[in-house]
């Protein structure tokens, strides 16, 4: 993903200001502009049903008293470490599941079938089944997470370490590399921009599942405040939290977008190997 | 030549591969020679090229030497002791570089020694003398990525040459690089090959190419893959492109490889099954788990 910037004039100075500025305008000019709209248009009545339609400084006026009364860090640290803990323990699962299938054929073949019908089985269809199974506690929403996020890792990791390119593999056996080291020196560091791909998505999908099965039955978290919220008709305090949450996944895969660039700046789709 | 002259350091004895191939109008598996009783004594230290069509089984001969692949009949020895798998004493330098695009230059030229377990400090000296030794010095820290076609083929070479193979396996190294790149890296060939004193095979199309590098030049013949000629070069080295091509010892020696490629008394090959593609997917070395 090395992409080629385009200079004018290398010799130009850059203003720093400028350069910075001009970031953070393109970064949330968008954002902004909605907001602004939206605050507008609540607060000349544009909608049918006012108060289901609260201005945006309301809503930061809510999540700020959240955010006083101590709730919304609760709630977030309850749902943090439910989607954490189900991130993980789904990413342990897979990864070495998905190295095991995509290196052994026979295994991977024989297993293929069982995974498609599993991986296609909507996850939140499944709660009910986790708690029946788990009880309505913290294992049951934990569980239903690691099952949501498996998928995508999984078939990541193993698609990753299919198309290890032969040539790679052609010159590392030539150069005497046994089945063990073949797969520590080729084929891993080869699969390891399609599994992080994975683990992106995976990071996303841990939040997505987390609010639904937060509100399908908890008593805390920030899905379960925001159904609260909904279902008492505090509608600026249920924006607030939905608020929170698209801060949530949306910083989380910001920050992964960032290490996966760092981390493969040798990957280039353009070129070949 | 080095002091070992005459010493046989390759022998390939009766060389036969075969490949079966579906054939696309009877959907029946159908037996494809692709060598066919290959036989070549070579000397330590001696430069072999070989050119041949299409098909005539070149780098399955290659893979074979490499040890990637078994051959269905014959044999090889090297130093006197029979090829059985791969192995640190061939190095393979291949068309499509096949550098590893996670490690930068320094890291691919030390993945032979890392498989040789060198120490971290002496693998650094070592990689840094074969990375200067292809003009890459400054380079170290680049990833593929960041290279030219040229420079990927250098680091190749360097990583081959790294682990200090005795032989050279080197197929169609510079049918990627543009022309200009291609004379540059052939005079640098030529140095290296000068200093280092390795036994080479070099499988190439360019009659050119084979005649300017080569100490014997082997021509093929297609379907099945036979050694037609071995042509001694006895074109005086050192040899560089601009001193070599204006020869006129040059000139009829290419001319006479060209006849022989193009001599009509060779029965023409039989249309069908054997096309390129098929043979390189026919060729295709992987261990099965991989795929």
């Amino acid at each position: 993903m090395a992409k080629k910037e385009i200079i004018k004039d290398p010799t130009a100075k850059k203003n720093i200001f400028l350069v910075v500025s001009r970031r953070v305008f393109f970064a949330s000019a968008s954002i902004l502009a909605f907001l602004i709209l939206w605050e507008v248009a609540a607060r000349l009545k544009l909608v049918s049903v006012p108060a289901f339609f609260p201005p945006i400084s309301k809503i930061f006026g809510a999540l700020a008293s959240e955010a006083e009364k101590g709730y919304l860090w609760k709630n977030l640290f309850i749902s943090l470490r439910r989607s954490l803990l189900g991130f993980f323990i789904g990413l342990l699962v897979a990864i070495p599941l998905g190295l095991l299938v995509g290196w052994f054929k026979t295994f991977g073949d024989l297993l293929n079938p069982l995974l498609q019908v599993f991986r296609n089985l909507p996850t939140l269809a499944l709660l009910p089944v986790f708690v029946m199974f788990f009880g309505i506690g913290e294992v049951s929403k934990v569980s239903v997470i690691v099952w949501g996020v498996l998928w995508y890792t999984l078939l990541n990791t193993i698609s990753g370490v299919r198309s290890v390119d032969p040539q790679l593999v052609k010159a590392a056996r030539s150069m005497g590399t046994g089945n063990l080291r073949l797969f520590g020196y080729v084929v891993l560091p080869a699969a390891l921009p399609f599994i992080f791909t994975g683990v992106r998505i995976s990071a996303t999908v841990s939040i997505l599942i987390l609010i639904a099965a937060e509100m399908m039955g908890a008593s805390t978290g920030i899905g379960y405040a925001m159904f609260f919220y909904q279902a008492n008709f505090l509608i600026p305090e249920m924006f607030a939290y939905i608020i929170v949450m698209a801060v949530l996944g949306t910083g989380l895969n910001f920050i992964l977008e960032h290490i996966e660039k760092i981390s493969f700046r040798w990957r280039d789709d353009a070129g070949t190997t | 030549m080095s002091v070992n002259e005459g010493k046989e350091k390759i022998a390939l004895r009766n060389l036969r591969q075969i490949y079966y191939i579906r054939n696309q109008q009877t959907k029946r598996l159908e037996e494809f020679v692709a060598l066919e009783d290959f036989s070549l004594s070579i000397e330590e230290g001696t430069f072999i090229a070989i050119v041949g069509p299409s098909g005539c089984g070149k780098s399955t001969l290659l893979d074979i030497v490499a040890g990637l692949t078994r051959s269905k009949g014959g044999s090889i020895e090297i130093d006197g002791e029979k090829v059985t798998g791969p192995s640190l004493n061939r190095g393979l330098i291949m068309q499509g570089y096949a550098l590893f695009p996670w490690r930068n230059v320094r890291k691919n030229v030390e993945y032979g020694l890392e498989v040789k377990r060198v120490p971290k400090a002496e693998r650094k000296a070592i990689s840094q003398k074969y990375i200067d030794l292809v003009d890459l010095s400054g380079f170290e820290e680049r990833y593929p990525n960041e290279l030219s076609g040229g420079m990927r083929q250098r680091v190749a070479i360097a990583r081959a040459l790294a682990y200090d193979p005795q032989v050279l396996l080197m197929d169609e190294p510079f049918a990627a690089v543009d022309a200009q790149t291609r004379e540059t890296m052939q005079d640098e060939l030529l140095r290296i090959y000068a200093k280092t004193e390795k036994t080479i095979i070099f499988v190439t199309h360019s009659i050119e190419e084979a005649v300017l590098l080569a100490d014997r030049v082997v021509v093929m013949t297609p379907r099945p893959g036979r050694i037609r000629e071995v042509v001694d070069i006895t074109l005086p080295r050192p040899r560089f492109n601009a001193d070599v091509r204006v020869s006129a010892d040059y000139g009829v020696l290419v001319q006479r490889i060209w006849e022989l490629l193009h001599e009509p008394d060779v029965a023409p090959a039989p249309a069908g099954p054997g096309e390129d593609g098929v043979i390189d997917i026919a060729d295709e070395i992987l261990p099965s788990a991989v795929l």
